[in-house]
């Protein structure tokens, strides 16, 4: 099976969070970056897993910078085969969509597995725009993905629950927690992948639609109030009362 | 026109849907447009949606559109709003959402902003609208410069308004694609708010020390009518299930009211709760980081304290 990861850069998870430029832009000074959870754990997994299982081969791709190139280093060290780099700031969702579709189209993987969304935007945007631009079906967050032939057999979380799904690949799908157990690469992997192909291309032109153009804080929480454990009546007519949410 | 997609479930409306509705009309009466709602597949009522502010509920009744494929979904969306007019389009930033909104955005080639929790602002012809960023962490300000604008509604950002007068129902005949994604099964935990639709939410962590300790977590999250939740490890032990697990790799949640118990507060944890609009702590160690994201807190053990705030809430309920 031929199939393709898209890896993003995220923030490192305990990252302090603040912006520059009059609140306009994120300020990246002293923020470590990671490849994002989901689509390290999960889904990069999972499709190495399957190559396992089947043949084939694992591309990852990612939009991005030069700096992008430890994430995707990473990325090869855990196991993939190759990988590219479209070579532009991934300014919107659509922007990052429009830069794979454009890739994918010419290389019919069966498979294109996405992350359920990114720790930083949290938009779990570009999976289903990758679809709609390749015109494949699209399932998200799955939790649970088999191949009998070329038909999947998917589960993933719904409001609530979860769905049992079947789709013929080719397809996109998007990855959740439980659909992969997280890998750390090897000396040998790392070694390795210091001599993968990773190539860098050129992105298409296009408009962004959609831009973020002002970040704020959250509101600072003022001080805790401290209730006496032995008085719990105190705190549900607190919560009555002055929270107003009982 | 403003046109909002509303679900159903076990045939009644979802209430994030009826929250969407909500945000369309007052969406649409920022803009000086109407607000119409559509609703796909087998369903009944829809003149209902006209109480959350639909002038109009167009309906697709196709019953393979009960099988939710988010292509097929996408094609029979957009080609309605294609035939309405509509120039924002509205969904939930729900399961279905999810999968659909970016797919419509690219079809209607529209700007789209998603998990939005504030109405839009429009100053002089700019369209801008928020979101939480950075798991929770922060806000960011969109602006769209398209003509058609896609936005998925994130749960609990605006109350439900009802009051309207029934809306007057349309049928839209559509052409609807063959799916290829089938439905084999769908398993729903019965009987219990999901959490993203939560307004009152008890989660407990590693405090607990066991899987054999949560009767009390159930009982005080009963007594309330909450749902219950809990922090990473707990899930990743198994002491609970997987989808109860909330956080910055888990679920990102903004309930009326959250209690923590038993969880120390990692950054991680919070990504996801911190926005949630009151938030009680009960923990052991006064030093536990939780305690500075909190409004209420209660130091002490928590096999004393839950049962004595179960027994609290049932009086409360009682009077
Ligand atoms: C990349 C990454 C992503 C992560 N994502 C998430 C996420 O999405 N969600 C998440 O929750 N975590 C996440 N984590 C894990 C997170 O860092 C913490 O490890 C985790 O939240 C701790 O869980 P806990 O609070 O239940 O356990 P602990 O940190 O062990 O805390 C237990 C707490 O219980 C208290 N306690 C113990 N006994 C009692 C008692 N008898 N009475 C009262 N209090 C008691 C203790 O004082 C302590 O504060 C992530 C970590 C990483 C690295
Ligand atoms: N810059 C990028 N390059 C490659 N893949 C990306 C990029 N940004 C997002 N993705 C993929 O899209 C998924 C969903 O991201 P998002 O829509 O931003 O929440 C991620 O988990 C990645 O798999």
């Amino acid at each position: 099976m031929k199939l393709l990861v898209c890896v993003s850069k995220t923030p490192e998870t305990t990252a302090k969070i603040a912006f520059t430029n009059n609140n306009a832009e994120f300020d990246s000074s002293g923020v470590q970056y990671i490849m994002n959870p989901y689509d390290e754990w999960y889904a990069l997994v999972r499709a190495l897993e399957l190559k396992e299982a089947l043949g084939g081969s694992v591309t990852i791709i990612n939009v991005g910078p030069a700096a992008n190139e430890t994430i995707i280093r990473k990325g090869l060290a855990i196991g993939a085969d190759e990988a590219v780099r479209i070579d532009a700031e991934p300014h919107s969702a659509l922007y990052v969509a429009q830069q794979i579709a454009e890739y994918a189209k010419g290389e019919q993987f069966d498979i294109v597995f996405l992350g359920k969304e990114s720790i930083d935007y949290n938009g779990s945007e570009v999976g289903p725009m990758v679809a709609e631009l390749l015109g494949l079906p699209f399932i998200s967050h799955a939790t649970k993905l088999e191949m009998e032939g070329d038909i999947a057999l998917i589960e993933a979380d719904i409001d609530g629950g979860d769905a049992q799904l079947e789709v013929k690949a080719p397809f996109v799908v998007s990855a959740a927690k439980g659909l992969a157990e997280q890998r750390i690469p090897n000396m040998r992997g790392i070694m390795m992948a210091k001599r993968k192909p990773l190539a860098v291309k050129p992105p298409v032109a296009m408009e962004d639609l959609s831009v973020a153009v002002h970040f704020t804080l959250p509101p600072e929480k003022g001080d805790v109030k401290l209730i006496d454990p032995e008085n719990m009546e105190e705190l549900v007519r607190l919560l009555h009362e002055e929270a107003k949410v009982i | 026109m403003v046109l909002i997609l509303a679900e159903t479930q076990k045939g009644k409306f979802k209430k994030t849907s009826l929250e969407a509705v909500t945000y369309g009309d007052k969406t649409a009466q920022l803009l000086g447009m109407e607000s119409v709602a559509l609703v796909l597949g087998s369903a009944s009522g829809l003149e209902e949606l006209g109480k959350y502010g639909a002038t109009k509920v167009y309906h697709v009744p196709n019953q393979s559109l009960d099988n939710f494929d988010s292509q097929v979904y996408a094609a029979v969306i957009s080609e309605a709003a294609r035939q309405v007019g509509a120039k924002v389009i509205i969904f939930s930033h729900s399961a279905l959402g999810k999968s659909t909104a970016g797919r419509v955005a690219v079809r209607m080639n529209a700007g789209s902003v998603s998990g939005v929790n504030a109405l839009p602002t429009v100053d002089g012809g700019a369209f801008r609208v928020k979101k939480g960023v950075f798991s929770g962490k922060a806000f960011a300000e969109y602006e769209l410069k398209s003509d058609v604008k896609v936005l998925s509604l994130m749960g609990n950002s605006i109350p439900v308004a009802g009051g309207g007068e029934p809306a007057p129902v349309e049928e839209l005949n559509l052409d609807v694609p063959p799916a290829r994604v089938t439905v084999k099964k769908l398993e729903r935990v019965e009987g219990i708010t999901p959490l993203p639709e939560a307004e009152l939410v008890v989660s407990a962590g590693r405090g607990m020390k066991g899987p054999e300790h949560w009767n009390i977590i159930e009982e005080l999250a009963e007594v309330m009518g909450a749902t219950t939740a809990c922090s990473r490890p707990v899930a990743d032990t198994g002491w609970r299930p997987h989808h109860e697990h909330v956080g910055q790799t888990g679920i990102a949640i903004r309930p009326n009211l959250y209690i923590a118990i038993g969880i120390s507060g990692a950054i991680q944890h919070l990504a996801g709760v911190n926005n949630s609009k009151t938030i009680v702590v009960i923990n052991k160690d006064p030093e536990a980081p939780f305690f500075k994201a909190a409004d209420y807190g209660v130091v002490g053990d928590l096999f004393d304290v839950v049962p004595r705030l179960t027994k609290a809430m049932k009086q409360f309920k009682a009077e």
